[in-house]
């Protein structure tokens, strides 16, 4: 008999919440020398993690859940949450399984926090990701496939196992099947957003934070089967693209508060780093190369990626709205997180000129008072209805 | 080499004022390149020059004077304002535009400007620049910045992406990878915009003159590891680093400059004498300290006085390095100039992982036996602020002196509350002098 929604979405749950990374533990016990590495949002390569035989540990800091002690004292009080929180996960032990960190290029606090890493895990892999910022395959692609190599050789090196070419194409294979059971999931949700309310995506995407790759495909196709076998009430929700989410997480109760003032969330930028890449990568061929196409040419857009010309700049969240037929955009971003909050002034500007209405706020990690970002979330499905009635 | 460097004339020292601010020839000669550099951006156009504008960190005045181009500095138009009082208007005009409270200040400094018509700090206005050369060294926010304002000035834009020396050292994939960007991207721009053709003989001209400069500003700088320092390496030195970081490398004026200042400053070291502050020399050196992190520019006066008026020299400083880092040797090298800038660009202070940040701090607090750290914590800049707790614990322990931290900004003048970092520096030299008392002691 198949697991019902509800069942699938408790167990994303019981994951989002074990700050202690108990299903890596596992994974890692059910043979011996397995190894997993940890990576911060928004994108690595987790191809290369894979074909090393290691698993790829989404670390999206602490959430509302964790109380901050010793990483507070790191940071002063102009600094966002989610550096803050992983510190103290690292300092209380519970990012012991992980052999190794990746920090990918996102910002500042991010890069930053690659240098602590190396001075206070001394013992643990740490590596800083640099992605390019120039999109020619002769400048930014020979330099993204140089530093990817770099990563293939030391993560072949922890393991004790030269990462292979036949390796990476097996898994981008594996990664091609979890980002088409993603964007089903995505489809799904802009279909029939009532089915798949938000909340519950969130999880399932955050499982797949912690589980093989494999496992995690599974798990969100069989989640569209059965929330799709049972009806769930139609309410004349707004529907939203909801952005500027990429990093530091926002607290369930929040995206559960957003839903219940009456928007639908058709899009988001919730965990891009399984969606990041935009289609499937070819199985053949250099891999390393495929990989860094992709990236160059065939890649989300987010606040901490270079638009190379003006006439870019918004164009990935006004594609969004048209495609997921959103009515309007929350801008949803943490405090002090400057991609965001610095690219939010442009994205208002495109969206006034397509006439798209938007709000925004911002909230941390552990944002424990839901009643205003309700009350402003519900004024703006409310003007939202007003308008289309009109 | 085809093209001759345009010559000017060399600038004269600004006329004293009778305000009793004292400073160095040197300085009243900065200024006045400064302003100079002003009055040319403004009356570029007219004169049918083209304007580049780009970043202090990993700025490539060499190859952009290669085209005849004007340059402008925004970071610089911030700080100008900052001293100027203008920005705190500027940041809340920006703020009101829709600019959120959170970011960066240098900004909505500079978008404010713009908000009020664009009038530079000299009270000249600022034309619009014809190309954005966002070299994006060690800051993220500087690519968001160009981002901000190409939207509003709509001309070109192009990038030379930085790589950040994570590992803690300059790979030869990294080299390639800026020096690839300036062949295939940035050289082809500038030459776009410009309509002038690349001569890469001229650029290794400019590069002659650039290391003269440095080996002189490198003099001054390390003149403050004698007793006492004949300069304040923080408050002293950001007049000292001005045309060097900024419009200047590569000039006969900026060699000139730093001659007349290597100059003024042996000849302090040879009569034993202490820094020039605005109030006059520094009579009696009672504290030495590294400074890590940027001034507050709002109330800089202010801010050193609370130094020199305790009798607390800055000997060494990781700001004076955040447009180039020269004192561990490197130099712009005239026989490999693309790899050369490459080099520059890659090893500015930000753009430098945080063992490398802490062994410098370290090295400097040996080198210029310093008593002590001071981190002055600034809320815009997280590329310099993210992390400096660590450092501050990191260098407490391997040296075993003590640190002191304080907060303020860049220029927000909301952010400088002069009565707590009074009261915090007063109480950490007291426990410099505690400890160095109870060191006498033992």
């Amino acid at each position: 008999m198949s697991e019902s929604a509800q069942a699938i979405v408790q167990r994303c749950q019981a994951l989002y919440e074990d700050l202690h990374f108990e299903a890596v533990k596992a994974w890692k016990a059910a043979a011996p020398g397995r190894k997993a590495i940890g990576y911060m949002p928004v994108y690595v390569p987790c191809e290369i993690i894979h074909a090393a035989g290691m698993l790829p540990v989404g670390i999206l800091g602490g959430g509302d859940q964790l109380e901050v002690i010793q990483g507070d004292a790191y940071y002063q009080s102009y600094i966002c949450r989610i550096p803050r929180s992983t510190l103290e996960m690292g300092l209380t032990g519970r990012l012991d399984c992980l052999d190794g960190m990746l920090f990918p290029s996102i910002c500042d606090v991010i890069r930053n926090l690659s240098g602590m890493w190396q001075v206070m895990f001394k013992d643990k892999y740490v590596k800083y990701v640099d992605v390019p910022q120039n999109y020619r395959d002769d400048v930014g692609g020979e330099f993204y496939i140089h530093e990817m190599r770099t990563l293939c050789d030391d993560l072949g090196a922890l393991g004790g196992k030269p990462v292979t070419d036949e390796a990476l194409r097996a898994s981008i294979a594996v990664y091609n099947d979890n980002r088409r059971a993603v964007r089903e999931l995505y489809a799904y949700r802009m279909a029939k957003p009532w089915q798949a309310p938000t909340s519950e995506v969130y999880l399932l995407l955050r499982a797949g934070m912690v589980l093989p790759p494999e496992e995690h495909t599974v798990l969100v196709r069989n989640y569209i089967a059965a929330t799709d076998a049972v009806e769930r009430p139609r309410r004349d929700n707004a529907r939203v693209v909801l952005t500027g989410s990429f990093c530091e997480q926002p607290p369930l109760n929040l995206i559960r508060s957003i839903e219940m003032a009456g928007c639908y969330v058709v899009d988001d930028d919730y965990i891009l780093a399984l969606r990041w890449l935009l289609d499937d990568l070819p199985t053949v061929g250099n891999p390393l190369e495929e990989l860094s196409k992709a990236f160059l040419h065939r890649s989300a857009s987010t606040s901490s990626k270079y638009d190379e010309k003006r006439e870019d700049k918004g164009r990935f969240l006004v594609e969004s709205v048209r495609r997921s037929g959103a009515e309007g955009v929350i801008f949803a971003a943490p405090s002090f997180c400057d991609p965001a909050l610095l690219e939010r002034p442009m994205l208002q500007a495109v969206l006034a000129r397509e006439k798209i209405p938007h709000t925004a706020f911002k909230y941390a990690e552990n944002t424990g008072q839901m009643a205003p970002i309700r009350e402003q979330a519900g004024t703006f499905a409310d003007s939202i209805k007003l308008w289309s009635a009109a | 080499m085809n093209t001759p460097i345009i010559q000017t004339a060399p600038p004269q020292p600004a006329k004293k004022p009778a305000a009793p601010v004292q400073k160095e020839d040197a300085m009243w000669l900065q200024k006045e390149m400064i302003n100079r550099n002003y009055h040319e951006l403004s009356v570029a156009h007219d004169q049918g020059r083209k304007i580049c504008a780009t970043f202090v960190p990993g700025n490539l005045n060499e190859l952009v004077m290669c085209f005849d181009m004007a340059r402008s500095l925004p970071e610089t138009n911030a700080l100008q304002n900052g001293m100027r009082k203008k920005s705190g208007k500027f940041i809340m005009d920006a703020e009101r535009d829709g600019h959120s409270e959170d970011v960066c200040t240098y900004v909505k400094s500079d978008l404010g400007m713009m908000l009020n018509g664009n009038i530079g700090p000299t009270g000249e206005p600022l034309p619009s620049p014809d190309l954005l050369l966002l070299s994006y060294t060690g800051c993220f926010t500087f690519m968001k910045w160009f981002e901000l304002i190409r939207q509003k000035y709509g001309c070109e834009t192009t990038m030379l992406h930085v790589p950040y020396q994570g590992d803690g050292r300059i790979s030869k994939n990294m080299r390639d990878y800026v020096v690839g960007q300036l062949k295939k991207t940035v050289i082809p721009a500038l030459e776009r915009v410009s309509g002038v053709k690349f001569d890469i003989d001229r650029l290794r001209q400019y590069m002659k003159e650039s290391v003269k400069a440095e080996e002189d500003l490198v003099h001054v700088l390390q003149s403050a590891k004698n007793r006492p320092s004949p300069i304040d390496g923080y408050f002293g030195a950001v007049y000292y680093i001005g045309p060097i970081f900024t419009a200047f490398r590569g000039t006969p004026e900026a060699t000139q400059y730093y001659a007349v200042l290597r100059g003024e400053i042996d000849e302090r070291l040879r009569q034993g004498k202490g820094p020039i502050t605005p109030d006059g020399e520094l009579k009696e050196e009672k504290y030495r300290l590294v400074v890590e992190g940027p001034p507050n520019w709002t109330s800089f006066r202010e801010f050193w006085k609370m130094f020199y008026d305790e009798g607390a020299v800055v000997v060494a400083s990781t700001y004076s390095k955040v447009g180039g880092v020269y004192d561990f040797g490197f130099r712009h090298d005239p026989d490999h100039p693309l790899e050369s800038l490459a080099d520059y660009c890659l090893g500015c202070y930000t753009n430098l992982n945080f063992s490398q940040r802490i062994d410098m701090i370290c090295r400097y607090m040996d080198e210029y036996q310093a008593d002590g750290l001071l981190i002055n914590s600034i809320k815009s800049c997280n590329s310099f602020s993210a992390g400096q707790l660590l450092i501050l614990r990191e260098v407490e322990k391997r040296t075993g002196r003590p640190a002191a931290f304080i907060e303020s900004d860049l220029v927000d003048p909301r952010y400088f509350s002069a009565a707590n970092i009074k009261n915090r520096l007063e109480s950490y030299f007291q426990m410099i002098k505690q400890k160095r008392t109870a060191a006498a002691v033992h």
